[in-house]
């Protein structure tokens, strides 16, 4: 018994030698370039890879951070201010493991869905995928702009794959973007002009409220707002999430929105935490109850599937931001703050799900009209069953994640008297309900003819089967991830401050 | 884990898992989908027997699983909630015997099957909740898993009702969610306590109380089919025969009232809703709904619709039964959970029964049928007697309760309403009986198929629940009779 003991402490201390957090970056970033070197079957066997070698990569991590608490790396042995820093704490592991499950969904649909020799798309999504790394784990202003811009520069390669209407959908996604980046860009500038630094641990130390500090967050806080789609800023993704090839659009709706999300509340109790005031908190609470109406009732109007998942991308998208000023009115704010990880996770899972079953539709029909869909009968029904789990999340009924999230920003709201807020967030519930059971419905009524099509390749039914049964149970694993979350999270209160000491270690 | 949490957990398995395996299985096999069926059935039966034996020796079932800090999945067998679930596991194994039977031919039955096991499911995690969150996540659960079950036929017709159907539960889930976070910032977390919790924080905003009070009720309420909200049941009965029965005499339905028993006895608690003055109010409800949907059951001439508004009166009782206070009257509401399952599911199989047989699914065309179809119909009468209040069949052991509860709490205007219900039933079912049993036919009936009347699994649930039924009634003081465990029930509720 002893022994086994010793065996454990040994294996963990051996686990967390290993430096886990850079090679979450450098797997898929090498998988990316040597599928370059060679055709399409080398590309997807990399590719396929890449992706089992990320996952063992986020494992080790998540097993380092369970055990030793947050991890800090120093690149090349360069402290900051001199040097450039990784950070990996639970918020950034619970990042890593829902692009992990996401992204290798994401990877084995793909062996289905491109059947057709389509050379680009392995590169490009390890692009993509390292540089989400790259942002989760980012400790330094300038890194995450080089890996803000890789992600969209990825995203928007990716959704111009699908040729036709796609090419115009991913110019306007990528005027966007680079408008929002050059903000980014000036808005770090500003900061580093003032602080002379760009280390984010640092910033929070040296940030002081003031008009660089005030300006240069405002300019980020709007970059970041555009590309994560918040409403009114969202004009640019129904197109271009629609557009694209339905992997691409599972992995931009679920993944890469959410990364400036995650940069935004980061930024928030981190760096920002000086300047961070009431006002731009309730501007956020308003524009997320925007986007929960609108992005609804947009959804319920389409006629187009896949258009009708984007809508609700946006529209779920805004529950996120109503986080952040229930969270500075709330007695209790860490479980809020845990409950829009949690409903974000939940989501991605629920979203990639989604779009990845609409794709095996396509796939089987040729088209995505709502309208017709019932005719097409027994090929569908794996489909619809997916999208049927991943509505339960949608729609924040139990046992998702976004349930749990739910009862928690309903319960914060009515504690704080908004009861405006609450209304919507119900309303919220109920209109995802009607966009959900508008495409639900077609799985029911008895096809006109026996269509005997051919089966659809197993990769196109059941991945997306089981990320969508995962986001339907999230809720059920709530408690482990609320544990991970811990470590490292921020502290909302005065008596829970205490000055977090930063390890740093050594990249070999 | 324990071995008194293994035991509520295997009592979920034992249909979620049947139902997930059912829904990966081939159309084409029959025998192992029925097997799978049946021996989840058995097993679920078997392990509610050893739970009950538990909670009579008082041992204390409980499971709780954190999943955000504050919030917790609470499950629990109490004596409430192992009346529920006995129902619904007997219940369950007639219906499904029956279901096999009634789809014999029809297609997409792995799918029915699935979604039925996974609602029996979602119906024993409500009753075995331990607390509002885990009774709100299964109530959800059985909406979404029921909607499967009542577009099955995929007609428009069918599709209609199902839309109608969730516009009402889940908006009613929603109002029921929101009444559950009013009273959690009020009063803190709470379990089902018998409203000790309540009592000992209940001293803040009255009007939020009472607010979330009539939101929760609303929420259940629309399950229970309470007037106005019971607008969905008739329309859900484009439904087949056996999601008709389950939807009426167990799951949806029954759930609404179990929640309505549990908001008022474990969540306020009976001296608290009193102090509240919400206890009247209720009662008036449940009357009118009684009232409204007996006058309403008069002029259908579909059976099923007359026996859904029936059901709309019928569960009323239940909710009159506890909104009356005292111990008899509690006791009668209570028992009438089980006995109104056992009649109305007979009543349901018949109608079941005679449209699949004899495609007859309207009053006017049943003349003569007792004679084409005796079994069915005497199940039938038997039932319909019962539901009229007639002993010795179960009706009139919980109309006798509900009545002397009545007196007991100085109501005697609840009598006034027994009588008139009583009176109303008769109006609608004796024409039935009558035309069955004393009037010739119009045509000729189908021949029979065979020396039964119909395929033996549809004839014999129907006449082993009615059987059920009067001896629920002949037996009703036996140690393991429905009404004992009520009075238990009571009991434990007013000590």
């Amino acid at each position: 018994m002893l022994g086994a003991l010793a065996a454990l402490e040994s294996w963990k201390r051996d686990i967390s030698s290993v430096s886990w957090a850079i090679w979450t970056i450098m797997v898929p970033l090498s998988a990316a370039l040597v599928g370059l070197l060679g055709g399409v079957r080398l590309r997807q066997v990399v590719g396929l890879l890449g992706t089992f070698g990320t996952v063992v990569a986020v494992l080790g991590l998540t097993i380092t951070v369970s055990y030793h608490g947050p991890q800090s790396l120093a690149i090349g042995g360069w402290t900051p201010p001199l040097g450039i820093a990784l950070q990996a704490d639970g918020l950034t592991v619970v990042m890593l493991i829902m692009s992990s499950v996401v992204g290798t969904t994401a990877s084995c649909f793909a062996i289905g869905y491109f059947t057709d020799d389509q050379p680009y798309f392995w590169p490009l999504w390890m692009l993509l995928w390292s540089g989400l790394h790259g942002l989760f784990l980012a400790s330094d202003a300038f890194n995450l702009y080089v890996t803000l811009e890789l992600l969209s520069l990825s995203s928007v390669a990716l959704v111009a794959l699908a040729g036709g209407s796609a090419i115009f959908a991913a110019l306007r996604y990528l005027l966007v973007s680079l408008f929002a980046s050059m903000m980014f860009l000036l808005g770090v500038a500003l900061l580093y002009a003032q602080y002379l630094t760009l280390d984010l641990s640092l910033l929070a130390e040296r940030m002081e409220p003031g008009w660089p500090a005030g300006v240069g967050g405002a300019l980020i806080l709007f970059s970041l707002l555009t590309k994560t789609a918040l409403f009114p800023l969202h004009f640019w993704l129904p197109a271009a999430h629609a557009s694209a090839p339905s992997p691409v659009s599972a992995l931009l709706s679920a993944l890469v929105v959410k990364a400036p999300f995650y940069l935004v509340l980061r930024g928030w109790y981190g760096s920002f935490s000086a300047i961070t005031s009431p006002s731009a908190e309730h501007l956020m609470a308003w524009l997320g109850m925007g986007a929960i109406l609108w992005g609804s009732w947009q959804a319920i109007r389409q006629e187009r599937l896949k258009l009708l998942i984007a809508y609700s991308t946006v529209a779920q998208l805004g529950y996120l931001f109503l986080a952040f000023s229930l969270i500075r009115v709330s007695s209790e704010s860490e479980p809020v703050w845990k409950g829009v990880v949690l409903f974000a996770v939940s989501h991605a899972f629920a979203k990639g799900a989604m779009f990845l079953a609409a794709g095996s539709i396509q796939t089987a029909c040729g088209h995505d009209n709502l309208a017709t869909l019932h005719e097409h009968g027994a090929p569908l029904s794996l489909p619809l069953m997916t999208i049927g789990l991943a509505s339960v999340a949608l729609m924040g009924l139990p046992p998702s994640g976004a349930f749990l999230a739910k009862w928690l920003l309903l319960q914060e709201s009515i504690r704080a008297g908004q009861f405006l807020m609450a209304g919507v967030i119900l309303s919220g519930g109920l209109l995802a309900a009607v966009y959900s059971f508008r495409i639900l419905q077609n799985a029911f009524p008895a096809p006109r003819e026996e269509t005997v099509k051919s089966p659809l390749h197993p990769m196109l039914l059941w991945p997306p089967l089981l990320l969508a049964l995962l986001a339907s149970l999230l809720g059920l694993m709530a408690h482990p991830l609320s544990e991970l979350l811990e470590h490292g999270r921020p502290r909302f209160s005065v008596e829970e401050s205490r000055a977090t000491a930063i390890e740093f270690s050594e990249f070999p | 884990m324990e071995l008194d949490e293994l035991v509520l957990l295997a009592t979920l398995l034992s249909s979620l898992l049947p139902g997930v395996l059912i829904f990966i299985l081939p159309e084409a096999r029959v025998g192992l989908r029925t097997t799978l069926n049946l021996v989840g059935a058995t097993a679920k039966l078997a392990l509610i027997g050893l739970m009950m034996r538990g909670v009579l020796r008082q041992v204390q079932y409980d499971l709780t699983i954190p999943l955000l800090p504050g919030q917790d999945l609470v499950l629990r067998a109490d004596a409430l909630a192992m009346l529920f679930v006995s129902l619904s596991a007997i219940l369950w194994f007639c219906t499904t015997v029956y279901a096999i039977s009634y789809l014999e031919v029809a297609p997409h039955r792995s799918r029915f099957f699935g979604f039925f096991s996974l609602c029996v499911t979602a119906t024993v995690g409500i009753a075995l909740a331990g607390n509002l969150l885990t009774f709100i996540i299964f109530y959800e659960m059985l909406t979404l898993t029921t909607y499967p079950l009542v577009v099955h036929e995929g007609t428009e017709k069918a599709l209609r009702a199902g839309r109608i159907y969730l516009a009402y539960t889940i908006a009613g889930g929603a109002a029921l969610l929101l009444g559950a976070i009013l009273l959690h910032v009020e009063i803190g977390p709470s379990t089902f306590d018998g409203g000790a919790t309540m009592a000992a924080r209940g001293a803040v905003s009255r009007t939020t109380l009472i607010a979330a009070f009539v939101l929760m009720i609303g929420g259940v309420g629309v399950k229970a089919a309470l007037v106005p909200l019971h607008g969905w049941l008739p329309q859900a009965m484009v439904a087949p025969a056996p999601v008709s029965a389950l939807l009426h005499a167990v799951a949806v339905v029954k759930a609404g009232a179990f929640g309505i028993v549990r908001i008022l006895y474990d969540v306020y608690g009976i001296q608290f809703s009193a102090s509240l003055g919400v206890m009247f109010p209720l009662a008036v409800l449940a009357s009118i709904t009684i009232i409204y949907g007996s006058v309403r059951a008069l002029f259908q001439d579909d059976l099923k619709r007359r026996l859904a508004y029936s059901t709309v009166s019928q569960v009323a009782y239940i909710a009159l039964g506890v909104s009356v206070a005292g111990p008899s009257a509690t006791v009668g509401g209570v028992v009438h959970l089980v006995h109104q399952g056992l009649m109305k599911i007979t009543l349901f199989f018949c109608a079941g029964n005679l449209a699949e047989t004899l495609r007859v699914t309207k009053v006017n065309q049943l003349n003569g049928v007792g004679w084409r179809m005796p079994g069915t119909m005497i199940a039938f009468t038997i039932a319909a007697m019962g539901m009229m209040g007639t002993p010795p069949v179960a009706g009139f052991v919980s109309k006798w309760f509900l009545g002397r509860g009545a007196l007991e709490a100085n109501q005697p205007w609840v009598l006034l309403i027994l009588a008139a219900s009583s009176l109303l039933n008769a109006a609608y079912f004796l024409p039935v009986i009558y035309r069955a049993w004393f009037q010739t036919p119009h045509g000729e009936w189908p021949a029979k198929s065979g020396i039964w009347e119909t395929r033996w699994g549809l004839l014999f649930p129907p006449l082993v629940t009615a059987l059920l039924a009067v001896i629920a009634g002949l037996l009703a003081d036996a140690p393991f009779s429905p009404l004992r465990w009520a009075k238990l029930i009571a009991e434990r509720a007013y000590l």
